[in-house]
């Protein structure tokens, strides 16, 4: 359990020290989504019925291109294989160093989301369901994203193949996310839909990290 | 489990195939024959959809195989991970372009149906987007075998990835169907009506056992040339050494 913590507090420093990442990830998302009104015009009663897909389908596709960095670094400089060699279960570190990831990568999005729900002209009302939606969700996104990273570590262009393993698998949290905010702006009870979400996020918490450690034990052979 | 052991061995395994494949083929030349005959021509008509309704008779098979045919590939995935059997690795990854190229047809057989039927080639309906995300997963499957250069470790790779990908098809399958019953109501799909008449029936099953069979036959097929190519390269890595 300390090796956990301690793995993930380290993750979080070398994320601040590198200090661009999480920001460029922000920078990304609000760039992202801002394109939008551009695309469709400023209407804001447009941009109000598109906009919570939209800032969803920014915020995966910003946790995506974070991915690969989330064993990279470890994998280039071989602090990878000491992980897998170390006494502690492989499950728990990657469990670890995937909560890092979210830490300093998704939880940034997640506060920036409400100004791009500005942007798009959501009603006040949905602000806090967009950010308990996304707080219920992205770990799904991390966990399974994990998978993939693991898959591909190591590989030259590895990135777009990422994005064509993890992206199919996306689908449910999409579906789900943007249906607890849609409901929660149409006044309606989002719950169940945000109840669906949490299930998902729990059990690719669960599952995930079982595939992405038998992927970085492969990848180190 | 060690009888089943006993066909892991691949000479054995092209012995049997070489003897069995021969009589599969016929056999799927006859079923899917038969069940062509049946379905385009002496099967009655659609009393509202008329004769279009025969593009059923291969769209439904096909749209069946693919979701069979992940299985299949997961569950041989799954042996090949626990067992470490390369000709389940090689049976898998001869599973993935089967799957797909049915996966395919029935997209596009339900394009050709939706156009006189609904008026549009696509619809964003639940059972179609779910066949679509289907063959993503199994493109991105055969992407990942492509990445990797030594096949032992392709094969388990794609693997893990077939295993998280069937773990997702059904949550993916009730989401989309969830999702699209909150877009638009269900009665889009409900053109031919759950019910479907015997006359109707039988030609679809011989259709769909047919299919089946087809897969088999491409299936050893496949596996039997991957068996071929890894020996070729095998004794090609040994010319250049010595």
């Amino acid at each position: 359990m300390n090796t956990f913590w301690h793995l993930v507090r380290r993750d979080i420093t070398l994320a601040r020290r590198q200090g661009a990442s999480s920001f460029l990830g922000v920078a990304f998302f609000v760039i992202a989504v801002s394109l939008f009104p551009f695309a469709v015009g400023p209407d804001p009663l447009i941009l109000a019925s598109i906009g919570a897909g939209i800032i969803w389908v920014a915020a995966l596709l910003a946790t995506l291109l974070s991915l690969d960095r989330l064993f990279q670094a470890d994998f280039e400089d071989g602090s990878l294989d000491t992980l897998v060699l170390a006494p502690q279960p492989l499950v728990a570190l990657v469990l670890a160093k995937t909560l890092a990831h979210w830490l300093t990568t998704t939880l940034p999005l997640i506060i920036a989301a409400p100004l791009l729900a500005m942007f798009m002209a959501l009603p006040a009302s949905a602000f806090t369901m967009l950010m308990v939606s996304m707080l219920v969700g992205t770990p799904a996104l991390s966990f399974i994203g994990a998978v993939g990273a693991a898959l591909t570590v190591g590989m030259r262009r590895g990135g777009v193949l990422l994005s064509l393993l993890i992206l199919p698998l996306y689908i449910p949290v999409l579906i789900f996310g943007v249906g607890a905010l849609g409901a929660a702006m149409l006044g309606q009870d989002g719950s169940s839909a945000l109840m669906l979400l949490g299930a998902f996020s729990l059990v690719s918490l669960v599952l995930a990290p079982l595939g992405a450690a038998a992927a970085l034990r492969l990848a180190l052979e | 489990m060690p009888r089943l052991h006993r066909f892991a061995n691949p000479m054995r395994f092209a012995r049997l195939s070489k003897a069995v494949l021969p009589w599969m083929a016929v056999l799927t030349i006859l079923l899917i024959g038969t069940g062509l005959y049946w379905a385009l021509l002496a099967s009655p008509a659609d009393y509202q959809q008329k004769d279009s309704v025969r593009i059923m008779y291969v769209h439904v098979p096909a749209a069946w195989m693919g979701l069979f045919i992940y299985v299949s590939m997961a569950v041989s995935s799954a042996a090949g991970l626990i067992w470490r059997h390369p000709l389940a690795d090689i049976a898998a990854k001869s599973c993935a372009p089967i799957g797909a190229g049915f996966t395919l047809v029935a997209l596009v057989t339900g394009a050709l149906w939706g156009q006189p039927m609904w008026g549009t080639w696509w619809v964003w309906d639940g059972r179609l987007t779910s066949m679509l995300i289907l063959l993503f997963l199994y493109l991105g499957y055969m992407a990942l075998w492509q990445a990797y250069d030594e096949p032992g470790k392709a094969s388990r790779a794609a693997a893990i990835l077939a295993l998280v990908g069937v773990i997702n098809v059904p949550i993916i399958h009730f989401s989309v169907e969830w999702w699209n019953t909150l877009h638009q109501p269900a009665s889009v799909f409900k053109v031919g009506g759950p019910s479907i008449d015997p006359s109707m029936l039988w030609p679809l099953l011989v259709m769909a056992l047919g299919f089946t069979t087809y897969f088999v036959v491409v299936l050893l097929w496949r596996m039997r040339a991957e068996i071929l190519a890894r020996r070729i390269h095998v004794l090609m890595m040994q010319q250049a050494a010595s």
